[in-house]
């Protein structure tokens, strides 16, 4: 062939099992994004990598059963260069379910001034909670993605824009921010097939990468901070302007903002043999008032993950591998508010619970067995829909 | 080796008893205790034309997709939740018309109110001077067999004059209809006015025209058949509205067909001996009277559909129900005070949609079953004064009755 390849990690842990960074003492989950495994080819300047991610799915609702299905949801590519020792670029273009959606994800450069300052800028991922920025696939021993991180934070969201962010180190501490302006979300927000607010509709714009579609960037920041010993704790939040307010100079509506508020943590126990991971997210939406209660002005949602290492040896001639079991809390209710005609809290809730068997045979491949109970509330809160869920998949880095 | 054997043999033991264990998949709900499943007899092609319109009644319209700009929900199911009847969340209102003269407020966005709007558009508002009256929306199962009972039977059970001197008149709505229904053959028409069934005032003619009207005025969806958008009048500057059609005909058509060949809500507990004793209860009082146990439908070309009895509890008569009902608004030639006997059957299953409760009558006023019952004046009278007197095991055995439907 010629050529060789060179397996580098940009910043990459092996024992990085399950989530987060959460056995990395160096890295907050605002790392993710480099904390990937790249191959360099000679002495190319450009790393590349990528991850897979597909799973069998049989499921039934009320009774209702859905089929054997096999799916492919994700195939990503990244690309990355370091333009200069200070100087870095990455990318990631992701083709989900096939090619059903094609997305460049992320492609921006960061530019270094101080380890404090750091000026970012191009396609990136919304700091908001910490799943948005560290959704890889191979680090998650669950097949779907958690419901209020993509429910209520739309993960994935990415947005053109820029901003700063930095680290300071302080013993076994780890202070880190980012906050950035990027173009806005879209009023799909309750504008959607939905019929409800949903912040994930509201990131489907095909002009996000050219203008925001209200014409007002989003905010965005977040602040984490690490104790190498115990884990990371971030609170991040996310401020913009949803609606088109403004044509040729005109007001056509009022400005309607949209806020989300997330707390994130990740911590690991037991000489890391058990990481405890989860996310927090509640929401603010101006409704025009017709839209009320119908729609949520207020939304909240969280997950955890407990993940368990049962074993960790030398498993069919595989070094270090792992046989993790582990079980994710899924809750989010869409709608906090009251029915006006009876002052009772209204349904629009779902609660799901996944446990979860992975074999990892390596850091970067995990095989996963995942049966996913959900129950979901209607408007009113009649009585749940009741969804079973069996799913076998894999995913790797490559 | 002995541990990857193991281990081999713990994960295919656990694969195994999770596509073995049909507990973690959940059970469909009992047959009687749902209503949107197709009729039985159904061919596959029907069933196909089912599905589609089920996906229709579904669809959650967006801006993009045709909604409003002002309209009252998103889609058919956001009123109708699971064929089933609606709440006061999703209440409607319609206002204008006062007798059998017609609707004086068309001009002024009549008959029906689209309290909401598309953001920059204003939501209508209730006219001056115009009376109104709120409407939860109706069950939708088991509508396929009501269209279908012969005009002649309806004609039949009428008794305007009251000529059996019983206290019930029953009255047909006659109205117009506009000119894209097409009526059936022979149907029966006075003054150039037809015999309506559908709606809360029996103003309608038939499911056609019902949807179309609801596509139009509930949702702003247009049609061939109604092709302009519903316009807030009262603003007066409501923007360009973009009247291209929304559905096609043959959505529209499959949502028709959906609606047409739902399955009737099933009686519960028939057997039951307290059921058995609340039915009897039921006649003896002559809540019967009004509430006509068994209609049967004409010929359908649907074969499961043709001839077939079935069990509303309506007779689809206007009855007198008193003024403390009387909203002051009408359809067609009944009278402000005369509702359409509501079908009683899904009545048991109001509850599992309407978050736990009742909310029943023509606006949920209702809190309760008995509350219904109390409620019934006019015509309904002779009935209610009759179930004050009844022991309270006998008010008990009613409502088990009642609730088996």
């Amino acid at each position: 062939m010629g050529l060789f390849l060179t397996s580098i990690y940009i910043s990459y842990s092996q024992n990085n099992q399950i989530t987060s960074n959460v056995n990395d003492s160096t890295k907050t989950n605002m790392d993710a994004v480099y904390n990937r495994p790249f191959l360099n080819i000679n002495k190319s300047p450009v790393a590349i990598g990528g991850y897979v991610e597909a799973n069998t799915n049989y499921s039934t609702t009320d009774g209702i059963n859905d089929g054997f299905h096999f799916q492919m949801r994700r195939f990503t590519l990244f690309f990355a260069s370091s333009i200069s020792n200070r100087i870095k670029f990455i990318s990631e273009i992701e083709f989900e379910d096939g090619t059903k959606e094609i997305n460049i994800e992320n492609a921006l450069v960061d530019i270094e001034f101080h380890p404090l300052l750091n000026l970012r800028s191009g396609i990136l991922f919304n700091p908001i909670g910490a799943f948005n920025q560290n959704h890889d696939g191979p680090r998650w021993d669950f097949v779907d993605r958690p419901i209020v991180s993509t429910e209520i934070i739309p993960s994935t969201l990415s947005s053109v824009g820029m901003g700063l962010h930095g680290k300071y180190f302080a013993g076994r501490w780890i202070f880190a921010y980012e906050a950035y302006l990027t173009n806005g979300l879209s009023d799909k927000l309750i504008s959607n097939e939905l019929n409800r607010s949903s912040f994930a509709e509201a990131k489907h714009d095909e002009d996000r990468f050219e203008s925001s579609f209200s014409g007002r960037p989003l905010m965005n920041g977040k602040i984490a901070i690490r104790n190498r010993k115990y884990g990371e704790i971030g609170i991040s939040v996310l401020h913009g302007i949803y609606n088109k307010y403004l044509k040729d100079g005109t007001f056509i509506d009022q400005k309607r903002s949209a806020s989300i508020l997330a707390l994130d943590f990740s911590t690991s126990v037991f000489n890391n043999h058990i990481n405890i991971i989860g996310e927090f997210a509640k929401s603010y939406i101006d409704l025009p008032d017709n839209y009320l209660p119908n729609y949520g002005s207020q939304q909240f949602g969280f997950y955890t993950d407990i993940s368990y290492t049962m074993l960790q040896k030398k498993i069919f001639n595989w070094e270090n591998a792992k046989l993790n079991i582990g079980l994710r809390t899924d809750y989010v209710d869409f709608n906090l508010d009251k029915k006006p005609a009876d002052n009772q809290k209204i349904g629009d809730y779902i609660w799901s619970f996944t446990p979860s068997i992975a074999f990892r045979p390596n850091g970067s491949t995990v095989l996963r067995l995942n049966y996913k109970h959900l129950r979901q509330t209607d408007f009113e809160n009649n009585p749940a829909s009741l969804t079973g869920i069996l799913m076998f998949g894999l995913s790797s880095y490559f | 080796m002995k541990s990857n054997f193991t281990i081999t043999c713990l994960c295919l033991f656990y694969i195994f008893t999770l596509f073995s264990c049909e507990k973690l998949f959940p059970e469909a709900p009992l047959a009687d205790s749902v209503m949107d499943a197709p009729l039985d007899g159904l061919t596959e092609l029907q069933n196909r034309i089912f599905l589609d319109g089920a996906e229709e009644f579904d669809e959650v319209y967006t801006q993009e997709t045709g909604l409003g700009p002002i309209f009252v929900g998103a889609s058919c199911a956001s009123c109708h939740n699971a064929d089933n009847r609606g709440t006061l969340s999703t209440i409607l209102t319609r206002f204008g018309q006062i007798d059998s003269t017609g609707n004086k407020f068309m001009h002024l966005g009549g008959p029906q109110l689209q309290h909401f709007a598309l953001p920059g558009y204003d939501v209508e508002k209730i006219p001056s001077g115009a009376s109104s009256s709120k409407l939860i929306a109706p069950i939708i199962s088991g509508t396929g067999f009501i269209e279908l009972v012969p005009e002649s039977d309806i004609l039949a059970m009428s008794d305007p004059n009251d000529s059996n001197n019983d206290g019930i008149s029953g009255t047909i709505n006659w109205n117009q209809i506009p000119n894209w229904v097409k009526p059936n053959d022979n149907s029966i028409t006075k003054d150039g006015k037809y015999i309506c069934r559908f709606g809360r005032k029996a103003g309608t003619y038939n499911l056609h025209q019902q949807i179309v009207q609801a596509f139009n005025q509930d949702i702003g969806i247009t049609t061939t058949f109604m092709p302009n958008n519903p316009i807030n009048y009262l603003t007066g500057t409501n923007p360009a509205v973009d009247s291209d059609i929304d559905i096609t005909d043959e959505s529209l058509n499959a949502t028709v067909f959906y609606t047409q060949v739902l399955q009737t809500p099933f009686q519960r507990n028939a057997l039951d001996p307290e059921v058995i004793k609340g039915k009897e209860i039921f006649n003896s009082i002559q809540c019967s009277a009004c509430h006509v146990e068994k209609l049967k439908t004409g010929f359908s070309v649907v074969d499961a559909l043709s001839f077939k009895e079935f069990y509303p509890y309506s007779d689809l008569l206007l009855h007198d129900m008193g003024s403390e009902l009387n909203d002051n608004y009408t359809e067609g030639s009944a009278l402000t005070s005369e509702w359409r006997t509501a079908p009683l059957w899904g009545l048991g299953l109001a509850k599992d949609v309407q978050g736990g409760k009742y909310f029943l009558m023509h606006d949920g006023r209702a809190r309760s079953i008995e509350e219904a019952i109390l409620l019934h004046k006019g015509e309904g009278l002779n009935s209610s004064d009759k179930f004050k007197t009844l022991q309270d095991s006998e008010k008990n055995q009613l409502i088990k009755f009642l609730e088996s439907l």
